[in-house]
């Protein structure tokens, strides 16, 4: 067995030869465990919903679940691996060591546009709040959310550009207040507290028990992805933490429980409260549920929420697509510009200042459905490429030849489980969305020619390894 | 294997690379749209002079389509009758897997490619 590891004190692999200045080290697994569902609780208070329109109130419970396996066996993977990569770009770097240049190319790419887009998705959800209260507080002519869109994206970017420590403090805080309210929402809508109010019986029976029949079950797992995606952006922050073994496994696994609660919870109070059809095309569907209550507490906490969970998911998205183009950037994978650190602040600035006008473009352009579907099939990609690399991984770096920090049980099931279920999201993708998917792959298929006929002169080859593991077996 | 030294890349060169990228990417985004094939597939079935009762729902949805701020059937009509349009093509599927496994196929390829490249260079002589 090699005699560095991630578990080292002095020696733990972390960074490629010759940094002189690196991100700093100040996350404990808190602000993990903050960033993981931070990024994601989003997802609970919009977004989810439209699985709902996909198929039912049933086949987006039944999707939950199934995305919630799905995850589960992202987290696993994630966790071993990253215990062992600790680098900043998470599966772009876990991919460059374990698969090949191309593959990680384009693993960054699926990262920062899944983020980019769901950074994207978060703004427009502020600006459809903002327009919500402005009508309750009789506000007359519909208000332009432009403005709060730009707002939110450059607040978060300047937040992101000062300081990773100030940034995911700010999230944690903002995600618990997020998950507390989804908990409130719950208890104070329970039969137990409000008789009459939850009627899963009349509002799920009948035609709207499964309006599209079983197909409608396989179409809902498009967008019950969006329950969980980004969980596995955990590992963005692996060069940044002072205990990657520890923190980044506890962190990343204690985030998928918490979002599974999160998910079942949201999916009863707001199957128990709208007819389906209302609900499968909501803009703020736990705010809605708030509202249906009759509680103007319920309303100001679910409001308060709504925006503290979109701000939070945004704010996460621009630290991990950040960190995956700042890694490729080092990596010349793309221009070297990108891969400075800021000499004060040690945040990856220029890559932060970049991908604002991209965000905005998605934001101020695109419909919200299509700018998250373009972020759940970046996202899906990515999780096709997670047991391709697991059992490579393993292959490679058998147990007993690199340490590492968590081993996650039952290999090959999780990474079986993964690709079959992945499988069936691209139907469900397909259903309803086929062009976008056809699309999306066609522009990864012409990114990567590029990248391998051109943009690869550019790297220097053996410099891009740079984990202190022995030789993989097979080479 | 002897130590591959990359050529050092210009400044304008490092920007026109930017810019390839971002066409690519606001390419895929938006030609569908151009061409008008972006967007879910959607049917409409409009009902003539709707009533709560044609258009399906209970006296608790229509309760709770009211608190929602749709009074009437026609308010609440548009969202009701919108539904997804699930046919297919077995061919259009088969399509679909082409595109995806090719695409892995071919990254896989390539990556392996590149992969041995590296690790020669990295371990040789270790």
């Amino acid at each position: 067995m090699t005699d560095t590891d991630i578990t080292s004190g002095t020696m733990d692999g972390m960074g490629p030869k010759g940094t002189k200045i690196g991100l700093l080290r100040v996350l404990g697994p808190a602000h993990v465990w903050a960033l993981g569902v931070g990024i994601v609780l989003v997802g609970e208070y919009m977004g989810w919903n439209f699985s709902v329109g996909k198929g039912g109130a049933y086949a987006s419970l039944i999707a939950c679940w199934f995305a919630g396996i799905l995850y589960t066996c992202v987290a696993m993977i994630d966790s071993e691996v990253t215990s062992t990569v600790a680098s900043a770009g998470g599966q772009y770097t876990q991919a460059k060591h374990i698969i090949g240049p191309l593959m990680a190319f384009n693993v960054g790419l699926y990262l920062v546009f899944a983020y980019t887009m769901l950074e994207a998705a978060n703004a427009v959800t502020v600006g459809f709040l903002v327009q919500e209260v402005a009508g309750m507080t009789g506000h007359a002519e519909a208000l332009n959310d432009d403005a709060f869109i730009v707002l939110a994206i450059v607040f978060l970017a300047w937040l992101n550009y000062r300081g990773v420590l100030a940034t995911l403090t700010f999230s944690l805080v903002i995600t618990a207040f997020a998950f507390v309210a989804i908990l409130l929402l719950f208890v104070m809508t329970a039969p137990a507290v409000a008789p009459g109010l939850l009627q899963h019986g009349e509002l799920m029976s009948g035609g709207a028990s499964l309006p599209y029949g079983w197909i409608g079950i396989i179409a809902a797992m498009h967008f019950g992805l969006w329950y969980y995606l980004g969980i596995e952006g955990t590992t963005q922050a692996a060069e940044e933490v002072r205990s990657p073994a520890r923190s980044l496994p506890f962190g990343t696994l204690a985030g998928i429980m918490t979002l599974i609660i999160a998910a079942t919870l949201t999916w009863y109070v707001c199957a128990g409260l709208m007819p389906w059809e209302y609900l499968g095309q909501a803009g703020t569907p736990l705010f809605d549920a708030a509202r249906l209550t009759g509680s103007t507490f319920l309303v100001v906490i679910l409001g308060i929420g709504t925006l503290f969970a979109t701000l939070a998911s945004a704010n996460g998205c621009i630290n991990d697509a950040s960190r995956a183009w700042f890694a490729m950037g080092r990596d010349k994978y793309l221009p070297g510009w990108f891969g400075a650190v800021h000499p004060v602040y040690r945040t990856p600035y220029r890559a932060i200042i970049f991908l604002v006008p991209i965000a905005l473009l998605f934001a101020l352009q695109l419909p919200l459905d299509q700018i998250i579907t373009f972020s759940i099939l970046s996202g899906l990609l990515g999780y096709t490429f997670m047991p391709i690399n697991m059992i490579l991984f393993r292959r490679k770096w058998p147990l007993d030849s690199i340490k590492r920090g968590y081993e996650h049980p039952m290999h090959p099931l999780p990474a079986i489980t993964l690709l079959a279920l992945c499988g069936v999201t691209y139907f469900a993708v397909f259903l309803g969305y086929g062009t976008q998917l056809i699309a999306m792959i066609a522009f990864y298929i012409v990114a990567s020619l590029w990248f391998h006929f051109w943009r690869y002169r550019f790297v220097d080859r053996g410099a891009q390894f740079t984990m202190p593991w022995p030789k993989p077996r097979g080479y | 294997m002897a130590h591959y030294k990359p050529p050092r890349q210009s400044r304008a060169g490092q920007i026109i690379d930017v810019f390839v990228l971002l066409a690519l990417t606001i390419g895929a985004l938006y030609v569908p749209l151009w061409l008008k094939l972006a967007g879910s597939s959607t049917v409409q079935t409009p009902v003539e002079n709707p009533t709560w009762e044609s258009l399906g729902q209970s006296p608790v949805m229509v309760e709770r389509w009211a608190q929602l701020g749709y009074a009437t059937p026609a308010d609440a009509h548009d969202l009701i009758t919108t539904r997804f349009d699930y046919a297919f093509t077995w061919g259009a599927v088969a399509l679909m897997v082409v595109v995806i496994v090719g695409y892995f196929v071919m990254m896989l390829r390539l990556s392996e490619k590149e992969y041995r490249d590296v690790i020669s260079e990295k371990f040789d002589g270790k």
